[in-house]
């Protein structure tokens, strides 16, 4: 099992020592551009393959231009051959442009990051003999040091891979992922649903025949019933983590839940859903930052830049706290509707102020049972807020850096948090410690998520990757690779099996979690895609973004034909289709209004979130 | 991604000398050049790092502008105290300052007094964050909503019209809002099968271009009915709303046709009546669809450009033509024809060359009466100055003979005298600015004279006092143009109630009133607010008793800045004519009470008109009105 899980960091000095011995550095142009001509020449099928050892060794070469002090070589170096690499490098050699003395190599995350692993290329056996043979005719020591010391070559049987597949996944940070790290088993499934016994409401019943939508509605029904029931082969067992047991409250609401679902509507191509829109007015000057929407859509929460959070009943009932103790004291106990009797009626408005954060609010989710809201930020610490008393529970510290994302488990109870120390912490809200920190990522974990059976929890970095952890024993159990910029929303497929992930560069990948493959990629948004979300029963996947879209993509015929043939999931080399104008369902504009935050109701309708920023 | 693959990088560092000032300005004198150097490459470095961190704060904070505050949040990443003082949302004015053969650049900090602070009233609080729900979409269609954007944009709508089979290319990134209104259709009318049924096409290179739909919401529907009411009917202030409206809301697109239709209908039903007022308001309406700056017109020029050139050459427009003056609406509609032609001519629908070529058709024809000649007159000379040099300037000399016959004859017909009497006042006012740039000074009255003809002595003097002008624009142009550039023509008729049955229908405004610019869209809650520029009002006072005035047709009108021909005249040109007096007044310096609500940090300008009591200036019919300061 290739875990990457707790990983000391190595001792500065000791890292830069490597680059300690060190060949003339007059010598390292003609090394480089010998090596260019090189590949440049060889044949077609293996110059694809060759070419990705360019950026490592372009960069590993300038650091030790850079820690052997040999400034203008350095320099001259990277004017010469910054040119030749891939567009979707640029951020990190903006980062090693600017890293021009041994000084600065102390401290600085990138060029650490580049020493502490080793970057990972995937080349076929018969590009990487010639290769070899090449560097060995040449007497090209100071090139093979490198490829030895600094490069992981993954090597594969077969065929070598095309330009568009080794383009497709490569750009991260350190390389692609290495083959067996995405091998382990992951239990993508559902859990069982526990059994509730659904009292059947005639009444409701006819009801919704009167609205003449009949017959249909029965056998839909059963077959959501009978889903629930039956045990995914893929799911893990259903205690393979502690989970809070169901309260009555809870029961009633999956009760609602199951109501709605049977008034939800079917999408697809042909039957879009309507998008709602909730536009924050006024909250440009203080910067909205983040918004969560609960399950059944009666609440919506927004973190702002101000440090505030702010709680919104969007339905007709008001927010209202609880009595203050003296007057809960006279309560009858007894009486029937004693939790109608605790609410304090004088409070009762539509919005309510969290003050407690020193920072800029940058990540908020409610739990599901509705009864708190956590919120994370600037100030490196995350809050559990009460939504009965509209208070401060508990701040969790531990982050000591700006804390990107939260999000309760679909169970409640645990959640989990990643910021700006490249960790991501698993918590349970009655431990003021973290219970598991997944850490391997090399840069910032802008956005977490957990898997809808709360075994898994998905993180995208800064690092360009997205990384699968186990709760369990908090190993990294899937390392994707292939977006080229940072990683700025997750969501998972209502069944478990799929993850997308939006980026930076405004693409959205799909990928299958149970192979660890890439399996689809969706091109249009022209910025960062800053939410994503599938519809209820998965069929329509919709992402907004900074470019003031909202997009609907058909995620069934995303999914539809994968090729999931033996050899695919071996060597992990797949052809995407560029069928993203297909999968396109629908682009809403909106009024420069970038789109923070998706959801979709119990009965699928699309309510969007987003601050109005007047240009 | 070869292509994108050639990106610049270099490394731009601090220039050393600025070391060597911050250093000084801490009080160390001396410091070697070598230090500098090592201290600029550290320091561009270190500030580097900071900017890079900052950037992570703003992508996180879902911003595209950085601010002072994510520099802070970076600084505060790097245990470094943040730089207090630096709160300004927008911008940090950085001064700059040389001298000594340096250049320092600074903020500067001015010294306040507290007391100033604490004596100050207190600023508004600002609106507080809320929340407002809107439809982005409808089951796949986006709804021509205020809190939309425009449903179809300009371009694309331009694109479809011009270019119909590059636009149905799938992978047009706009094509997705019209493309779902399709799919919506088919199953609501059940013709679901006709777009599955050629499943070959599918997939294929082939992309049926969706059919558009041409229904309207109830909601539409209203509107249309409201706002075509309010077009023509009595209430001017619902008039100015509604107009306001057609030239500013997003979602007409799908109503453009009925508006269409129902402007060259009216034309055609107003003409046959000639009912002025009513044909005056379907030019305003003309008007508002051209400054829509969602809505472009290509496919409907076909209806409006007849109907417009009946405004201008047909040969009577009005029940008294000898007093009502259809002149104004001869103008302001040959500028629309003019503004059509800019827009929409192109080299396939050939539509400038179309128009000149009926006006010169007309004009030409001996018996054509004075009325059609003015028109086709005015449609010529708004079309520009070359169009002036070689259509009208040729014909100067028969078209004088032509008037003089009819001024110096025997009087035949009131109607022909004004008529003739309009003709050469317009000539001269077009000809002369053309002619000015044209012939090199100085202006002898016997060239002219053999060259025009009769027009020659009047054309020269005329020429004369347009050179002048220029001279004074020039020295001016500081001064004025900053409050006269205007961007929407508006025609503006006002009369003194008098009592007559010839005017059923027309609206009935005091002379001394001020029209508020009210829209009808305001009471709506538009939301997100709509950037639109500040209606310019027009606001005509009389110090006199407005008992004495038969009938005044005032035509107010600027060009968008930038076009050559700004002439802009109130041309008052009824038989007791009076001479009015146009001031331009800006809000800044005085604010009349009479303020609608104006948008927050537009300049409002105003026009004043006021009229000299009766008696002033009567002139005769020949007497041309408006020593008008000169706008341009």
């Amino acid at each position: 099992v290739g875990s990457v899980a707790v990983e000391d960091q190595p001792d500065v000095s000791a890292v830069l020592s490597a680059y300690n011995q060190q060949g003339d550095p007059t010598m390292y142009e003609e090394y480089y551009s010998g090596l260019k001509h090189f590949i440049e020449c060889s044949l077609d099928c293996h110059r694809a393959e060759l070419s990705q050892l360019f950026y490592p060794l372009f960069v590993h070469m300038y650091l030790e231009l850079v820690y052997n002090q040999h400034e203008n070589e350095a320099k001259s170096f990277f004017e010469k051959f910054h040119g030749d690499q891939e567009c979707y490098y640029q951020d990190d050699l903006r980062v090693l442009s600017s890293l021009t003395k041994k000084e600065h190599m102390k401290g600085n995350e990138t060029m650490l990051d580049f020493r502490t692993s080793k970057f990972v290329l995937r080349i076929s056996r018969d590009s990487y003999q010639l290769l070899k043979r090449h560097l060995q005719e040449k007497q090209n020591n100071q090139i093979w040091n490198i490829v030895q010391e600094h490069l992981y070559i993954d090597i594969f049987d077969g065929m070598p891979r095309s330009k568009q597949q080794i383009d497709a996944m490569v750009g991260s940070l350190a390389g692609e992922a290495k083959r067996e790290a995405n091998k382990s088993k992951v239990f993508f499934g559902l859990l069982k649903e526990p059994e509730i016994e659904v009292p059947l409401d005639d009444e409701d019943e006819e009801g919704e025949n009167e609205e003449g939508k009949p017959k249909k509605k029965k056998p839909k029904k059963d077959s959501i019933g009978s889903k629930s029931k039956k045990q995914d082969p893929n799911a893990p067992p259903q205690n393979r983590i502690p989970l809070p047991e169901l309260k009555d409250s809870d029961k009633l609401d999956k009760i609602m839940n199951m109501k709605e679902t049977t008034k939800r509507v079917r999408l697809g191509p042909d039957c879009l859903p309507s998008i709602c829109f909730y536009t924050f007015l006024n909250a440009y000057q203080q910067g909205l930052t983040a918004v969560d929407v609960t399950d059944d859509s009666s609440l919506i929460a927004g973190g702002f830049a101000d440090s505030t959070v702010r709680v919104w009943s969007v339905t007709p009932k008001k927010l209202r706290s609880v009595k203050q103790a003296a007057d809960l004291s006279l309560i009858d106990k007894e009486s029937d509707d004693v939790l109608e009797r605790i609410m304090d009626e004088k409070t009762a408005s539509e919005l309510k102020i969290l003050y407690g954060h020193s920072g800029p609010v940058y990540g908020a989710s409610f739990s599901p049972d509705r009864n708190y809201l956590l919120s994370s930020s600037e100030d490196g610490t995350v809050r559990l807020w009460s939504l009965q008393t509209f208070t401060c529970l508990v701040g969790y510290k531990g982050h000591n850096y700006p804390v990107w994302d939260t999000q309760f488990s679909p169970y409640g109870y645990y959640f989990v948090s990643g910021g700006h120390d490249r960790v991501a912490r698993l918590w349970a809200t009655d431990h003021y410690q973290p219970l598991r920190i997944f850490a391997g990522h090399l840069a910032d974990v802008n956005c977490t998520r957990f898997h809808p059976n709360s075994n898994y929890v998905a993180t995208g970095s800064a690092d360009r990757t997205v990384r699968l952890w186990d709760v369990l024993n908090g190993n990294c159990v899937r390392i994707f690779t292939g977006h080229k910029g940072p990683i700025h929303s997750l969501t998972f497929s209502p069944n478990g099996r799929f993850l997308a992930t939006g980026a930076t560069d405004g693409r959205v990948l799909l990928w299958d979690i149970g192979h660890g493959l890439m399996v689809g990629e969706l091109k249009g948004h022209t910025d960062t895609v800053c939410s994503l979300r599938f519809s209820r029963d998965g069929e329509i996947l919709a992402s907004g973004s900074m470019d003031n879209t909202v997009r609907l993509w058909d995620a069934v015929k995303a999914f539809e034909d994968l090729e999931t043939d033996d050899f695919t999931t071996a060597t992990g080399h797949i052809n995407l289709p560029e069928n993203s104008q297909e999968l396109l369902l629908g682009t809403y504009m909106t009024k420069s209004t970038p789109v923070v935050h998706l959801h979709f109701t119990r009965r699928n309708l699309v309510l969007a979130a987003g601050a109005y920023s007047p240009q | 991604m070869a292509e994108e693959k050639k990106l610049k990088l270099s490394n731009t560092v601090l220039p050393s000398e600025s070391m060597k000032v911050v250093a000084e300005s801490m009080g160390i004198a001396q410091i070697q050049d070598e230090t500098c150097q090592l201290l600029a490459d550290e320091v561009s470095y270190r500030i580097k790092e900071i900017a890079q961190d900052a950037l992570k704060f703003m992508h996180m904070g879902k911003r595209r502008k950085l601010t002072t505050s994510d520099i802070d949040y970076a600084l505060k990443l790097k245990n470094v105290e943040p730089l207090y003082g630096f709160h300004a949302q927008e911008f940090i004015p950085f001064r700059s300052a040389s001298g000594g053969g340096r250049q320092l650049y600074f903020n500067e900090e001015k010294e306040v007094d507290l007391s100033d602070i604490i004596n100050t009233p207190l600023p508004r609080v600002p609106l507080d964050v809320c929340l407002k729900a809107h439809w982005l979409s409808i089951e796949g269609c986006q709804p021509a909503i205020p809190e939309n954007p425009p449903p179809a944009p300009k371009d694309q709508q331009k694109a479809e019209a011009t270019e119909p089979l590059k636009s149905a290319k799938p992978g047009q990134e706009e094509d997705g809002p019209l493309k779902s209104k399709g799919q919506r259709a088919s199953p609501a009318d059940g013709k679901g099968k006709e777009k599955k049924a050629p499943p070959l096409l599918e997939g294929g290179p082939f992309r049926l271009k969706p059919r558009s739909i041409h229904e309207l919401s109830v909601e539409q529907q209203l509107y249309y009915k409201e706002i075509t009411e309010a077009c023509v009917g009595s209430c001017e202030a619902k008039r100015a709303g509604a107009l306001q409206s057609i030239a500013t809301d997003p979602g007409l697109y799908q109503m453009l046709p009925r508006f269409s239709t129902f402007i060259s209908e009216g034309v055609r039903v107003n003409v046959v009546q000639n009912n002025l007022a009513l044909l005056i308001y379907l030019m305003r309406m003309v008007k508002a669809l051209m400054d829509n700056p969602t809505l472009y017109l290509e496919k409907y020029v076909h209806e409006l450009i007849p109907a417009v050139m009946t405004c201008i050459v047909s040969r009577q427009l009005c029940l008294r033509p000898d007093v009502d003056n259809h002149w104004a609406l001869r103008d302001f509609a040959a500028r629309l024809v003019a503004q059509i032609c800019k827009h929409f001519s192109t080299t396939t629908n050939n539509i400038q060359s179309r128009i000149t070529k009926t006006f010169t058709k007309s004009w030409v024809d001996e018996k054509t009466p004075w009325t059609t000649r003015y028109g086709s007159i005015a449609g010529l000379a708004e079309l520009g100055h070359d169009v002036i040099e070689t259509l009208i300037l040729p014909r100067l000399q028969q078209e004088g003979e032509q008037i003089r016959s009819v001024l110096d004859g025997p009087v035949l017909s009131n109607i022909d005298r004004i008529g003739a009497d309009h003709v050469q006042s317009l000539l001269l006012k077009h000809c002369a600015p053309v002619l000015a740039k044209l012939r090199p000074p100085p202006d002898n009255q016997d060239a002219y004279q053999a060259e025009f003809g009769s027009l020659g002595p009047l054309l020269c003097s005329h020429v004369v006092k347009a050179r002048a002008q220029a001279a004074l624009q020039a020295q001016q142009v500081n001064r004025t143009t900053l409050t006269i550039t205007q961007t929407r023509h508006t025609l503006t008729l006002s009369q003194a109630s008098q009592p007559g049955p010839q005017t059923p229908g027309l609206l009935k405004v005091p002379v001394s009133i001020a029209l508020p610019v009210q829209t009808l869209v305001s009471a709506r809650a538009a939301v997100p607010p709509q950037p639109s520029p500040p209606p310019t009002k027009f606001i005509v006072m009389s110090p006199s008793s407005s008992a004495s005035f038969t009938q005044q047709v005032l035509s107010l009108s600027t060009s968008a800045p930038g076009s050559s021909s700004t002439t802009t005249s109130p041309v008052t040109t009824t038989v007791p004519s009076v001479q009015p007096i146009v001031k331009l007044v800006s809000t800044a310096t005085a604010a009349p009470p009479s303020t609608a609500p104006s948008g927050p940090g537009s300049v409002q300008k105003y026009i004043v008109v006021s009229f000299p009591p009766t008696g002033d200036s009567k002139g005769g019919p020949t007497s041309h009105p408006s020593p008008v300061p000169p706008q341009s």
